[in-house]
């Protein structure tokens, strides 16, 4: 199998992609990492610009071909991938958001991890409609000893990010990421997971700007979380 | 000249659809539910959800005392039986003017509802023109419960489309203020539906 | 050809007009409180259906039959109407419908008529264009009427004074209709009915939209839930219904689909209070004089669009409307246009027609793409895809921009993994800009985001160098 870490992640999140190696290798997978990798082409494709998208979309299937599986720490890359790609003429690997490639492939929802903390979880809208993920990382976290999971109000709502919409209607996105904060400063929680670090980064910077102290962890990072190797807040 | 212009329009149209070239659609998968499991109690609570006044009766004339002492509006074809003392039958010819003055109105109704509580008129014995159960405040509607259909496929199936028909769900209501709804509004402001058993 | 109405003459774009919204205290707890309540009672009807699903489908598929053999069912549909009695008329475009409609009520010297609310009439303009006749439409569907009233413009499909409250409605009313009124909903809906009342006793012609029309049967279906419908639609001697093209249905059978879809998704009801049915003229019932007005105003044009067409589909229940958290936050009249939310974010400027009106060209935009318009639709149709589409003819539209420009760079950098690890690399760079892990301002159009959003430092090592580094080797 392999590891699509997406531009983001790699660029801005690589503590992310670690954890998910970290995590993959512990539940006896062999991850590769094939170097050509960089986008999926979804900015570009939800902007407007398809026809740049398009040898993105041509790219990711040459890179990945010959992958039983390829596993993506983003709901909105995988949904790219899945439901977009094959629309710019091209037949992607078969591609999966993390939870859904650990509960529906792997079949483990207890991955054996330790995280000690107070924990809401945002459902991000592509893994939530796009994918059909459904509750599938609540049970993960579920599973997770010593975490303390806090149920987010209006969870489904869309935090605001939405792309280039987070600056193209950067006002809107603000009214929409200022309900999210409230939403999730309401359950008193120390972490903000999701499994989207595009999405984490948007409620993550309105926190971050508010100094609320409330940190925003990839799933991922959580669930790679052990007793013996625990969660850093990397700087 | 207006003419020759509105075949000139006709025309574009249904050019400009033609040169879309649509491709022909799938046939039509009715997977839903056509048929409901009806029955009295259910079109009675589904009615009585729309805050409309229900009761289950045998006894059409004896249920009817409520209307003693009223002015109220009967279609022609109404059975005799229902024509009962102390009320002021109105009866057609009648005017607009009439009809707005009218306490309430009496009809039978052509097909009911289970699944939505709803109560549809056609025009048909004992319903009368449209006009009669609009302006009436006050609208008392008879239904025989062989007339109650479950759902609505059931319903449209037993209804003759050409037939000027009214659906009728509860009185007369809105929810243009803060999205709620509230009821009373043009229409009746107050339904009772007489199940017949 | 004449500028489409279906946008206000003006209207600023979409980012602009909604930044105006948002400040808005008193239109943001409006909204809130609105959607809000109609989402939860939208999903409680709903979850009732357990053949929902199956339901949308099939509407969707009824709607995609229609849009397939158009013409064909179009010209049924006049040729029921005209053997019952009725008159069908066809129009190219909003400024042909209103001349046909005015010619109408000018044809029995009528100087007011009552109207049942309609988006169709909206959309072209109609009342503007009567009144330049010197005929007065008087609006009788309560939120229509506030909006009239108001001197005010809709902000909703379903309920076009959706942005304003029961306190507001009352000032309104106190002053337009020269009355006492609480702000209890009962009282003003009694304002509404005694200041109507007369209007729908002694009007000669009517004015309505339509719902449905069945093609085989020639019958015109109005769902509504005041009873002001039924008034316009039985009392005046002359009625006459202006529907877009598109409102088909083939059979009578279905229609069974749509009145279990459309109630639901739209006010959240298993059924609306009053559903009226007529076809052409029924003697010595209702109307005597019946005229079928049929609008194009874009639709054809739309139909040439195999991905953009799916728009046509849509029964105008406002379900998208309501769950749409760019709608709640920034109110309907942002969208400038009769069709706001994320269904006006694809109809409207397919309607318009011109990706280089820059207010149209701003709608397709105004979504995060969540999807939670698409969840809802009753007819199926995939809001979020038609946006991107609409969103690359914008883009080719406008040429080149600054933006496509850094777009074709980033794709350029994207093309290849030595490019793009070099750009990594100096986008390390701008670890300077950080403090304590944070970038707290950006110039623009960075700034965009930094205005309310920190931004991560880029970490000394991006996740490939790690990769490199530890696993390569082995």
């Amino acid at each position: 199998m392999a590891l699509f870490a997406t531009c983001l992640t790699d660029t801005f999140f690589p503590s992310t992609a670690r954890a998910v190696v970290r995590l993959l290798e512990r539940l006896g997978c062999s991850v590769d990492f094939p170097l050509e990798q960089t986008c999926c082409g979804q900015m570009h494709f939800n902007t407007g610009y398809r026809d740049h998208a398009r040898p993105l979309a041509r790219k990711y299937t040459d890179v990945f071909m010959g992958y039983d599986h390829v596993v993506a720490p983003s709901g909105s890359c995988a949904g790219m991938v899945r439901e977009v790609h094959p629309t710019l003429g091209t037949s992607p690997p078969r591609t999966f958001e993390l939870a859904e490639f650990l509960v529906d492939v792997l079949g483990v929802t207890d991955v054996g991890a330790w995280f000690p903390h107070r924990v809401t979880y945002h459902p991000t809208c592509h893994s939530l409609r796009m994918l059909g993920v459904g509750d599938k990382p609540l049970a993960l976290l579920r599973a997770v000893k010593g975490l303390d999971l806090v149920e987010l109000p209006d969870a489904t709502h869309c935090c605001g990010f939405g792309g280039t919409f987070a600056v193209k209607n950067a006002e809107t996105s603000t009214a929409m990421l200022a309900d999210k904060m409230r939403c999730v400063l309401d359950t008193g929680a120390e972490v903000l997971s999701a499994g989207d670090n595009s999405c984490l980064m948007h409620i993550g910077g309105g926190l971050s700007r508010l100094r609320t102290g409330v940190r925003p962890v990839h799933l991922a990072e959580i669930l790679a979380s052990t007793e013996e190797d625990p969660w850093r807040a990397t700087p | 000249m207006p003419e020759v212009a509105g075949t000139a329009a006709r025309e574009e149209i249904l050019r400009r659809i033609r040169d879309a070239r649509v491709p022909a659609a799938a046939p039509v998968v009715r997977g839903y539910h056509r048929e409901g499991p009806g029955g009295v109690e259910l079109f009675a609570e589904r009615v009585a959800d729309y805050r409309a006044v229900v009761r289950v009766v045998t006894d059409v004339p004896e249920a009817l005392s409520s209307l003693r002492g009223k002015d109220v509006v009967a279609p022609d074809d109404v059975p005799d039986e229902w024509l009962v003392d102390g009320v002021g039958w109105l009866r057609e010819p009648l005017s607009i003017g009439e009809l707005d003055r009218a306490d309430g109105v009496l009809t039978g109704c052509a097909v009911a509802i289970a699944d939505t509580g709803t109560i549809v008129l056609d025009g048909g014995v004992a319903q009368g023109r449209r006009a009669l159960t609009l302006l009436p405040d006050y609208h008392v509607c008879v239904v025989r419960a062989d007339q109650i259909a479950g759902s609505v496929p059931e319903a449209l199936a037993r209804l003759q489309p050409t037939r000027p028909l009214t659906f009728i769900s509860g009185p007369s209501a809105t929810s243009d203020i803060e999205l709620n709804r509230v009821e009373g509004v043009h229409g009746p402001r107050v339904l009772e539906v007489l199940i017949v058993t | 050809m004449a500028r489409n109405p279906v946008t206000w003459l003006g209207s600023p774009t979409f980012p602009k007009a909604a930044r105006v919204a948002l400040n808005d205290t008193q239109l943001r707890q409006n909204l809130r409180k609105a959607t809000g309540t109609i989402r939860g009672r939208r999903a409680a009807a709903v979850a009732e259906m357990d053949d929902w699903e199956q339901l949308r489908v099939a509407g969707e598929q009824v709607k995609d039959d229609v849009l397939a053999r158009l013409d064909t069912l179009l010209v049924q549909l006049e040729e029921s109407v005209t053997a019952r009695g009725g008159t069908v008329h066809w129009a190219r475009d909003a400024e042909e419908a209103n001349r046909i409609v005015l010619d109408l009520c000018r044809a029995e010297n009528a100087t007011e008529v009552v109207k049942v609310k309609s988006m169709a009439t909206a959309e072209i303009g109609l009342n503007e264009a009567l009144e330049a006749g010197g005929v007065h439409a008087v609006e009788t569907d309560l939120a229509e009427l506030i909006v009239q009233l108001g001197d005010d413009r809709p902000s909703h499909i379903l309920v076009p004074a959706i942005h304003r409250n029961r306190a507001e409605i009352r000032e309104i009313f106190q002053r337009r209709m020269g009355v006492e009124v609480s702000d209890e909903p009962a009282d003003l809906a009694e304002a509404a009915r005694t200041y109507l009342r007369e209007k729908f006793l002694t009007t000669k012609v009517a004015i309505s939209g339509a719902n449905f029309a069945v093609a085989d049967s020639g019958s015109i279906v109005v769902l509504e839930s005041e009873g002001n419908g039924r008034m316009c639609l039985t009392l005046p001697d002359t009625l006459i219904t202006v529907m877009g093209i598109e409102k088909l249905v083939p059979t009578w059978q279905d229609l069974e689909v749509f009145l279990q879809l459309l109630p639901r998704s739209s006010t959240a009801e298993r059924m609306n209070p009053y559903t009226s049915v007529w076809t052409g003229v029924t003697p010595g019932d209702g109307p005597q004089r019946f005229h079928l007005v049929l609008i194009d105003n874009g639709r054809t044009a739309t139909l040439q669009d195999s991905v953009g067409r799916q728009a046509l589909r849509c029964i105008r229940c406002s379900a998208c409307l309501n769950v749409c958290p760019v709608y709640e936050r920034t109110g309907g009249q942002s969208y400038g246009s009769v069709y706001p939310g994320p269904i006006g974010a694809i109809l409207t400027p397919q309607l318009v027609g011109d990706m280089h009106d820059p207010q149209a060209a701003s709608l397709p935009f105004a979504s995060s793409l969540c999807g939670a318009c698409f969840e809802v639709c009753p007819v199926r149709i995939d809001i979020p895809s038609v946006l991107t589409h609409l969103r690359a003819e914008v883009v080719e539209a406008k040429g080149r921009t600054a933006e496509s420009v850094a777009m074709a760079a980033a794709a350029w950098v994207f093309g290849s993994a030595s490019r793009y690890e070099k750009a990594q690399k100096a986008g390390a760079l701008a670890r300077f800009l950080a403090r304590d892990g944070r970038i707290t301002s950006l110039p623009w159009p960075g700034s965009k985001w930094t205005s309310s959003r920190d931004v991560p430092a880029p970490p000394a090592q991006s996740f490939r160098a790690w990769w490199k580094e530890n696993r390569c080797q082995k």
